[in-house]
């Protein structure tokens, strides 16, 4: 016990890392989510097709290996680039933003189909009156499409954000020092590491918890003017 | 090799190394080490397929009929599972066990000591978390005129479950079972973060021998691709199967 509490600060260290890496990767897969699911629904073929081929992509291929992929070959791409055209200097992605990168690249295809989805349950006959009613298509957008769209896209929306961060402990294996990472060396150099894979286990059940509690409030606050059975 | 038939390979070989962007030749002769990952994650991804599937049916139906101190335990240990990584859950058991004397003195320490097994261990208890919370929701879903039916026609308890619930429930469950398997096969590359040379770690290690960026990554990514294919395309012909009930009758 007291070589845990020694070394809890670092692994509350590591646990804000850990949240700093799922929220950075969350904006980012909700823009992309939104760009994919605009791209899916768009009457252009080109745009369909990078859409569908960008889901087909992500669920084909583990992230760890896009990942890996994107740490140590982005990296060496880009150096090569820079070398060929004298562009840019040696460049370094950090894990950080290497992890938020991929992270996010990754939960933007499931977010795509989330946002999808979601605009696909608007009725059709609202954006139609909403255009009879002469409004831009910007305003269509902000005061009928939008606070729908956040409606239906939220039980979707709170699965990947569960998801998502379970996933931020892969960053661990580039090397990030996050949750998984802190509690790992923190327990191979006390030769306790049940104990403080154990505390880790519990951070992440907290983290949950809470954002389930958060999930909650969101949808009710969304769903206030809908009737529940 | 004789010179004149050696001459297309010869240059192929040097269109790979020298001017293609990925050198495909060598991951070509490296088939082996990647076959050896294929499989080691097709082993690891169907024992705990098959052994989880396995558990998580009592447990589903436990939790269904909300047998008491049963329910409890198992709503508890599927939040546990469910609420965690599965790299921390695999971590815990292969680094974690290590820590108490009686477990390295026991009997199962051979077993315990090896990474395979201790991953296998892992992603069983991982999915069978998982597949009891699908099989659940779908045993819920169960039309009550199915029950009453099969009440009428004299079943008892049991035989309702193993005739009536259990077909019906696997039916619906189906769906989101694959998904379920798929997200298996994405979650077993854990495997290679504890030394086991799955596809990734056939990817890893040829880099590693190589000094390369993202050869070993690329032809990884690639067999993982196909893997979800066949079984996306396997799911849909089950599916086409087990619904066969449900299409619009031909005419």
């Amino acid at each position: 016990m007291d070589t845990v509490i020694a070394y809890m600060p670092n692994i509350i260290d590591g646990a804000l890392t850990t949240i700093a890496v799922a929220l950075g990767s969350v904006a980012l897969s909700v823009v992309l989510g939104l760009l994919g699911a605009w791209a899916k629904l768009s009457k252009s073929r080109v745009a369909q097709g990078t859409g569908e081929a960008y889901t087909t992509l992500i669920r084909g291929v583990p992230d760890l290996v896009l990942m890996l992929l994107l740490f140590f070959g982005g990296q060496t791409l880009l150096n090569q680039i820079g070398d060929a055209t004298g562009w840019w200097d040696y460049i370094e992605i950090n894990q950080y933003t290497a992890g938020v990168l991929t992270i996010g690249f990754i939960f933007g295809a499931y977010m795509t189909e989330t946002f999808r989805g979601a605009y696909l349950a608007i009725p059709r006959g609202q954006v139609e009156a909403a255009i009879a009613c002469g409004m831009s298509p910007a305003l269509v957008f902000i005061r009928v499409v939008w606070p729908q769209l956040v409606r239906y896209a939220l039980p979707s929306f709170g699965n990947n954000w569960l998801v998502l961060l379970k996933t931020t402990a892969l960053v661990s294996v580039l090397g990030l020092q996050e949750l998984v990472y802190n509690s790992f060396t923190a327990g191979r150099s006390t030769r306790q590491l049940f104990t403080f894979m154990f505390v880790a286990l519990i951070i992440y059940l907290v983290l949950t918890a809470v954002s389930d509690v958060g999930l909650r409030w969101l949808d009710r606050r969304y769903n206030v003017g809908v009737r529940r059975s | 090799m004789a010179e004149h038939s050696g001459g297309f390979l010869k240059s192929l070989e040097d269109f790979s190394t020298n001017v293609s962007p990925i050198d495909f030749v060598l991951i070509a002769q490296h088939y082996d080490l990647f076959l050896q990952g294929v499989v080691n994650t097709i082993a690891l991804v169907v024992l705990s397929l098959v052994i989880g599937g396995v558990l998580s049916v009592p447990l589903a139906v436990a939790r269904a009929y909300r047998t008491p101190v049963a329910n409890q335990i198992i709503w508890a240990y599927v939040y546990v599972f469910r609420g965690t990584p599965l790299l921390v859950q695999t971590y815990l058991i292969y680094y974690g066990l290590g820590q108490f004397e009686i477990i390295r003195d026991s009997a199962l320490w051979p077993f315990l000591r090896e990474a395979w097994w201790c991953a296998l261990i892992a992603f069983v208890l991982n999915t069978a978390a998982y597949t009891t919370e699908i099989f659940r929701g779908a045993i819920e879903a169960i039309p009550w005129g199915e029950i009453e039916a099969a009440k009428a026609c004299g079943m008892s308890p049991w035989t309702r479950v193993r005739r009536v619930i259990l077909p019906s429930a696997f039916r619906r469950a189906l769906p989101m079972y694959s998904n379920e398997v798929i997200f298996m096969l994405h979650g077993s590359v854990v495997a290679s973060t504890v030394t086991i040379v799955d596809i990734l770690g056939a990817g890893r290690t040829l880099n590693a021998k190589y000094y390369l960026a993202y050869e070993g990554f690329i032809a990884a990514a690639v067999i993982y691709m196909i893997l979800v294919f066949l079984i996306s395309r396997g799911f849909k012909t089950w599916e086409k199967r087990w619904h066969a009930h449900l299409r619009p009758r031909e005419i």
